[in-house]
């Protein structure tokens, strides 16, 4: 598990405003770049006096002491050339917003949200936060243009309104090349007015990952905890695709609805069978679940002959299909075929159990949050 | 953290009830009831749970009641979304009417070198000018193929043995992609041969212009030189050889099989579906032979005949299942055109079973005369004295005229089976379509009583038939939705 976030100590120089700063290695970056670096090195001398920041691994303070120096905390030794931070004045905590070598860069959007969800892992708080949202617009100005693609979340990222919109923009107009995913309840999109600004950006490569968690409209409402949630997802959905937009249906299983899967792809299938991907995905024992736990918890084991019936179903169909946060020795070999490995390397970890296991380079391993709280009680290690 | 409502709190208000959405059923066999909604899906269920469902009785909360919500066979408080996905399934299932007419099939020659029993329309001539198709009537059917609203067009040569006419199928290949340049649509061809006439020369002129080859293949040797006799006896010899080399010259995928159940076929599903697989098909189409001649002389006869090919059909289906889970993969075609209705909401396009039917509108033949015809069996019935739906002439009558003129607009309107008696009503009403031709031929009229149709009872027939064995068995289920959808 890699940590975003950790508080800083201030070793020299004043407490100020730094901005984004990038993170170098490289003491010989000319000036106009090295203003908006924070550069990692332990060196004494021979440091100029331009850098936004210098981030000491060792505490050893350096020659120049007009420029901020911090400590770099162990927590933070994984930071590398080319990520993004940025330092709060007040708190001196550094937030990771942006990781170079990372193809998973998510950005937080909001906390807030219409939903409630049971299980949700980052629970929504009703607080003003557009702070974020403009932290965001600028933020997507400084990462590099060939990254590969970034996820915008939240909270509810569609509750800006056009403020969403155009950050969409924005985002294509610094980021031409890169992939956008955006994780929202979808409601948003069942005004097809709003539905229509966002088709009128006509990015190359969006995607709109939306969650459905039963075909029962009644289930779906309670595991979100909003009434009428099911019809406006469903309508968004509909409003996306008449217009051509990309969209991805995401199903977190859990016990309320682990054996009613086979009921969900049977509709998708039929009603939806024009979205671009399904993902099935695990649960993460992480936010509002660690509450829920006697309403959500279910043995991946205890479901694997549902999963093989939903995930066949939607392949049988023609349907794009994957399979998130699985443990390889909790799911049937008939779904290879959709076996991702999926968990965010900076929460990805195995337990004593896989230790021996011949499969693990093929196995997507645990959340650090699964680890910590609970996992399967029916791990098995492949074995020869 | 703010208190979680519980499940009950989303339920439906218990003041009100649930409406009913338009749905028909029928009894499968027993207390088990099917149920089918405007879109075509179904749901199975005991005849108890029927009652209560329609008398407004079930348990919102039953899994009986959950399901039906799912599937928009009733409206609450909490499925609103219902009617529009509802709509958008039975849009998408029409969406091919606005296509118009894509299948164009050419009869370019009546004369054929076979003479078999069960066909009604061959001439064995040398006499070229009565029974072919001239350059005239073949540029003035292209007129009309052409002004097809269709994307998408396929003209078909058949006859006869339209190989006996190949210069003219030369003519018009050559004819149509000049004329294609302009317009732009998708065109494909088929020759619809017995192949005894093929060679190099003619299948090199297939792989050159994309022409693919659609042959006959009844089954085993004896079987297929019983079925279709010609002069030498050898009409399997030069099937067989002929699919061979047209395989090796335009590719496996480019030339299919087509079988034709005679009497003598009926005793012997497997060894047919065997005659097939030993040849490489991945598929057969289990095909019932058009009852025109023989069923109008004896009625007694083809009740009978009916009742033995549903027979036929369900053993040749049971045993090309018990190959699929031996790990063999072959298709029923007619199935697989059925359960595309079953199980999606597209249209296969199967002209027999459209509503309104694809007479004329999906398919339409002009005839080596210059006549044109909705179907090919309407131009049998032609063959045979009955012009009930000639549609006009090429050589006389405009494209309005022949696709308005009253022989195809009258049993259009009465093939649309959501206002034909009987069937309007009937549970698997979505998965059928009316005949027209075949009715008027047997019965008098376009529609005819449907418990005296043997139209009727053996689409029934299969339509239960297949629903019950997706039911039986989740391996079936699951085979039928990968042939439903090609995967």
């Amino acid at each position: 598990m890699i940590k975003l976030h950790s508080k800083l100590s201030l070793l020299a120089g004043e407490n100020v405003d730094l901005g984004f700063l990038t993170i170098t290695h490289d003491v010989n970056l000319p000036r106009s770049l090295a203003e908006r670096s924070a550069l990692i090195s332990s060196d004494v001398d021979g440091i100029p006096d331009y850098f936004g920041c210098l981030l000491r691994p060792k505490g050893v303070l350096a020659g120049n002491k007009s420029t901020p120096q911090f400590l770099l905390p162990e927590d933070l030794m994984h930071l590398s050339e080319g990520d993004i931070v940025k330092i709060a004045s007040d708190t001196l905590n550094l937030r990771v917003l942006y990781r170079r070598q990372s193809h998973q860069n998510s950005i937080l959007l909001t906390e807030r949200c219409n939903h409630y969800c049971l299980m949700c892992s980052q629970p929504p708080k009703n607080i003003d936060d557009s702070y974020l949202l403009d932290e965001t617009k600028e933020l997507v100005k400084r990462i590099p243009s060939d990254t590969h693609e970034i996820g915008f979340t939240g909270g509810e990222p569609t509750l800006y309104g056009d403020g969403f919109i155009d950050l969409i923009r924005l985002t294509k107009s610094y980021l031409p090349s890169t992939a956008i995913h955006v994780l929202s309840n979808g409601r948003a999109f069942q005004d097809i007015e709003f539905c229509r600004k966002y088709a009128a950006i006509d990015h190359h490569d969006v995607m709109v990952g939306i969650p459905i968690y039963s075909d029962d409209p009644v289930l779906h409402d309670y595991i979100v905890q909003s009434k009428g949630a099911f019809n406006e997802t469903v309508r968004g959905i509909l409003n996306l695709k008449s217009l051509g937009q990309r969209v991805e249906i995401r199903v977190v299983i859990h016990k309320q609805n682990a054996h009613k899967l086979v009921d969900l792809a049977e509709f998708i299938a039929r009603n939806l069978l024009f979205v671009d991907h399904v993902a099935l995905m695990g649960l993460e024992i992480i936010g509002f679940t660690r509450a829920n736990m006697d309403k959500l918890w279910i043995d991946q084991f205890e479901y694997k002959d549902e999963l093989s019936r939903a995930a066949n179903h939607l392949k049988n169909n023609g349907m794009n299909v994957s399979i998130y946060n699985h443990q390889l020795c909790l799911v049937n070999p008939d779904i290879h075929f959709a076996y991702k490995k999926s968990i965010s390397d900076w929460k990805n970890e195995y337990v004593d159990e896989c230790k021996s296991c011949l499969k693990l380079n093929e196995c997507g391993g645990f959340f650090s949050s699964a680890v910590q709280n609970r996992y399967s009680d029916n791990l098995k290690a492949f074995k020869n | 953290m703010s208190k979680f409502e519980v499940i009950e709190f989303f339920e439906r208000p218990s003041e009100s009830n649930y409406q009913l959405l338009p749905f028909s059923f029928d009894r499968l066999d027993g207390e088990k009831y099917i149920l089918t909604n405007q879109a075509g899906e179904y749901i199975t269920m005991d005849r108890m749970y029927l009652d209560k469902f329609i008398n407004k009785k079930l348990s919102s909360t039953s899994q009986e009641y959950i399901k039906l919500r799912s599937r928009q066979f009733l409206l609450d408080e909490t499925n609103s979304i219902a009617p529009e996905l509802l709509a958008l399934k039975v849009r998408t299932k029409y969406s091919r009417l606005s296509e118009f007419t894509s299948l164009h099939i050419f009869v370019v020659s009546l004369r054929c070198e076979h003479s078999c029993p069960y066909c009604q329309v061959s001439r064995q001539s040398e006499d070229k000018s009565a029974f072919d198709m001239s350059r005239d009537v073949a540029l003035k059917s292209l007129d009309m193929v052409f002004r097809s609203p269709a994307e998408a067009v396929k003209i078909e040569f058949q006859g006869g043995e339209p190989l006996l006419n190949f210069d003219l199928i030369k003519f018009v290949v050559a004819e149509a992609r000049r004329r294609n340049i302009e317009f732009k649509k998708n065109l494909g061809f088929v020759i619809a041969t017995n192949l005894a006439l093929v060679n190099r020369e003619i299948l090199a002129f297939c792989k050159e212009n994309d022409v693919l080859i659609s042959t006959s293949l009844d089954g085993p040797r004896d079987l297929h030189n019983h079925n279709r006799p010609r002069p030498g006896k050898n009409s399997y010899e030069k099937a067989i050889e002929g699919i061979n080399l047209a395989r090796e010259i335009l590719g496996k995928y480019s030339v299919s099989a087509l079988m034709t159940t005679t009497e003598a076929s009926l005793s012997r599903p497997i060894e047919i579906i065997d005659e097939y697989l030993a040849h490489g098909f991945n598929g057969i189409f289990l095909r019932s032979l058009s009852p025109y001649g023989f069923a109008i002389k004896t009625k007694t006869y083809r009740a009978y005949k009916t009742a033995e090919w549903l027979e036929f059909y369900k053993k040749g289906l049971d045993y090309i299942i018990q190959l699929n889970k031996q790990g063999i993969p072959f298709q029923e075609y007619y199935a697989t055109t059925i359960l595309v209705k079953m199980l999606t909401s597209r249209e296969p396009g199967y002209v027999d079973l459209m509503s309104p039917s694809g007479m004329g509108i999906a398919a339409v033949v002009y005839n080596y005369d210059g006549t044109v015809h909705p179907s090919d069996e309407s131009r049998m019935l032609a063959e045979m004295g009955d012009n009930t739906f000639k549609m006009g002439n090429v050589l006389t009558d405009t494209y309005e005229e022949i696709f308005t003129s009253e022989a195809l607009l009258n049993p259009l309107e009465e093939s649309i089976t959501k206002s034909v008696p009987m069937c309007h009503e009937c549970a698997f009403e979505p998965y059928c379509g009316s005949e027209p031709v075949y009715h008027h031929a047997l019965h008098g009229d376009f529609v005819a009583r449907k418990a005296e149709s043997d139209f009727c009872s053996k689409n029934m027939a299969i339509f239960k038939l297949l629903i019950s064995l997706m039911e039986e068995d989740p391996f079936v289920k699951s085979l039928f939705m990968r042939w439903a959808n090609k995967t």
